[in-house]
């Protein structure tokens, strides 16, 4: 069997360039039926770009896609048909109630009206909106309005659902609740591709990751996995009121200690196998946070420290 | 028959619904005082022009030009804050619908709003005795063609508009003048020569040319003519939207 034929998602080669700038440069990717698939990279990556190619929302220069059996560009429409949307930014019908935003979006599917309402209740209680039916739009706050445009989302029970960034901008409250009902569409069986710069987001919901750079997937594979292939098990992060200079100092005397060891401002990043003889020199005014390595080591060690803004 | 573009003409006639009384009022209340403040002041002071009351003949030229105000009011503020502020249209992309549909529901859509507004200053029209022939019923098709023409434009300058701003050029530079030289409150063949040319390459001039006619009870001169200006207009007007409207969103 070919891999499209086993993959929910996937792309070959793809490439895409606005105005001379290449954003998207040689993109492979395969997402299989069920699995929970993440995106992540800094700012300006071409997460979004890649996730609007795979919709066939824009016609890539180059590369092939194929989106639940279909050929996408060419017949993203059928693809979208069984496909959900969540964007970065919400763009809920502000005219529209709370279920009259999720009636006027299934029709765009074509969704018959008896079939809309059988539904509405149980997009409601999906997005914890229960009895909020009438609501107006202004009316809701961050964390609902997100929820509301993942039930919109799901009008049409895709079977793939794209998010891209899907819980920026929420307190952690609200975030938590996102991932719960994140978690419920996993089991029950529906293939989520999202992209994100939460590492931790990434590392509780996702099966399989890539990091994606300046238009380039750098490597992928499931959070566990990435974080033993790239980082030492153990971190340690010192500092001190002295400054760069006297951090400096400090990490030449201890060197030897950490298999690797880097200066971030006033900050000493040292990795290893462990950390405990390192410990020991922490002493006197110099502050630290030992920590077993996380995702959001591999992404910095991988993507660099630098802004991208 | 593609008829997806019909869902993004209901989602807009949903919301017209609701907030009706006022949409119908702001379309309506400016034309019909200036119609008869304009109609019975000015005519007042004229005996008759073309061979008909001064309310008749500006009553033709009224109707056609609240319609094409309608028609790009919709099509370019209230199209531009649906595809640009609110983002609806990405949202309805998502679906599976591609921005032609969208752009067909909208230019429709603004075209049957700018109807409305036409159709119901002849049905006032109508009651006030200002045309009574049968020939008026022919104003009703004759309104939408000139919707159809404007919201086709507007949505070409909604989809090439960088800010809310550029709608200003397009207002003060074209449908302004436009206004004043197409017979609206004055017969046309009194511009010195050169502007009747301009005015006779307008749509808003044949949209004239053809109602003022059917409301003083007469088959219009010229039909033909004026319909395949009309039509020529709103056809190269939607193709044109098309392809702006794909244009920016493919990137």
């Amino acid at each position: 069997m070919s891999v499209a034929a086993t993959s929910a998602l996937s792309a070959h080669a793809l490439r895409k360039s606005y105005h001379a700038v290449e954003v998207v440069s040689g993109v492979d990717l395969a997402v299989a039926p069920g699995e929970c698939f993440g995106l992540l990279g800094p700012n300006g990556a071409g997460k979004t770009t890649t996730l609007k190619l795979c919709l066939g929302l824009i016609e890539p220069d180059a590369g092939e896609i194929e989106l639940l059996g279909e050929a996408v560009p060419r017949r993203a429409r059928e693809a979208r048909a069984r496909v959900g949307v969540v964007p970065q930014f919400d763009n809920l019908d502000p005219d529209f109630t709370v279920e009259e935003n999720l009636v006027v979006y299934s029709r765009y599917f074509r969704i018959p009206e008896s079939r809309i309402r059988e539904r509405i209740p149980g997009l409601l209680e999906f997005a914890g909106l229960a009895g909020r039916g009438d609501a107006k739009i202004a009316a809701l706050s961050g964390g609902m309005k997100r929820r509301l445009t993942l039930a919109r989302a799901l009008v049409n029970d895709p079977q793939v659902v794209f998010m891209d960034e899907p819980t920026t901008g929420l307190d952690p409250q609200a975030r938590h609740l996102i991932w719960e009902r994140l978690r419920r569409l996993t089991q029950e069986g529906k293939t989520l591709v999202l992209t994100t710069h939460f590492m931790e987001e990434a590392e509780r919901l996702c099966h399989r990751l890539a990091i994606m750079d300046r238009g380039r997937i750098i490597t992928e594979g499931s959070p566990r996995a990435l974080i033993a292939e790239h980082i030492e098990p153990q971190v340690l992060e010192v500092h001190g009121p002295g400054g760069e200079e006297k951090m400096r100092q400090w990490m030449e005397r201890v060197r030897g200690l950490a298999s690797r060891i880097e200066l971030v401002g006033d900050t000493v990043y040292c990795y290893g196998q462990d950390v405990e003889p390192l410990l020991k020199s922490v002493s006197g005014e110099l502050g630290y946070l030992h920590r077993p390595a996380s995702l959001e080591d591999v992404f910095l060690k991988l993507t660099g420290r630098d802004l991208r803004d | 028959m593609n008829t997806r573009w019909l869902t993004v003409w209901r989602r807009n006639f949903l919301v017209w619904r609701k907030l009706m009384a006022a949409a119908i009022l702001s379309n309506l209340a400016d034309p019909l005082i200036m119609l008869f403040g304009l109609g019975y002041g000015l005519g007042a002071l004229l005996p008759s022009v073309e061979g008909m009351s001064y309310i008749t003949f500006f009553a033709a030229g009224q109707l056609c030009t609240a319609t094409m105000f309608t028609a790009s009011f919709e099509s370019m503020f209230s199209g531009y804050s649906r595809m640009h502020g609110q983002k609806t249209w990405d949202a309805i992309l998502y679906a599976p619908i591609v921005i032609d549909d969208i752009v067909a529901g909208e230019i429709m859509w603004a075209a049957s709003k700018a109807w409305l507004t036409g159709s119901t200053i002849l049905g006032v029209v109508m009651v006030f005795g200002l045309a009574s022939s049968p020939w008026v019923l022919l104003a009703l098709p004759a309104a939408f063609l000139v919707g159809l023409v404007f919201s086709a434009i507007g949505i070409v300058m909604c989809v090439l508009a960088r800010g809310w701003d550029f709608f200003s050029y397009y207002m003060t530079l074209v449908m302004t003048p436009m206004m004043m030289i197409s017979g609206v409150f004055f017969p046309a063949e009194q511009l010195p020569a050169p502007l009747l040319a301009v005015a006779k390459v307008l749509p808003l001039h044949h949209g004239v040319q053809i109602v003022r006619p059917l409301l003083a009870g007469a088959p219009p001169p010229d039909l033909l003519l004026h319909m395949t200006v009309l039509l020529a207009y709103a056809a190269a007007g939607y193709a044109m939207a098309i392809h702006f409207a794909r244009k920016r969103f493919s990137s």
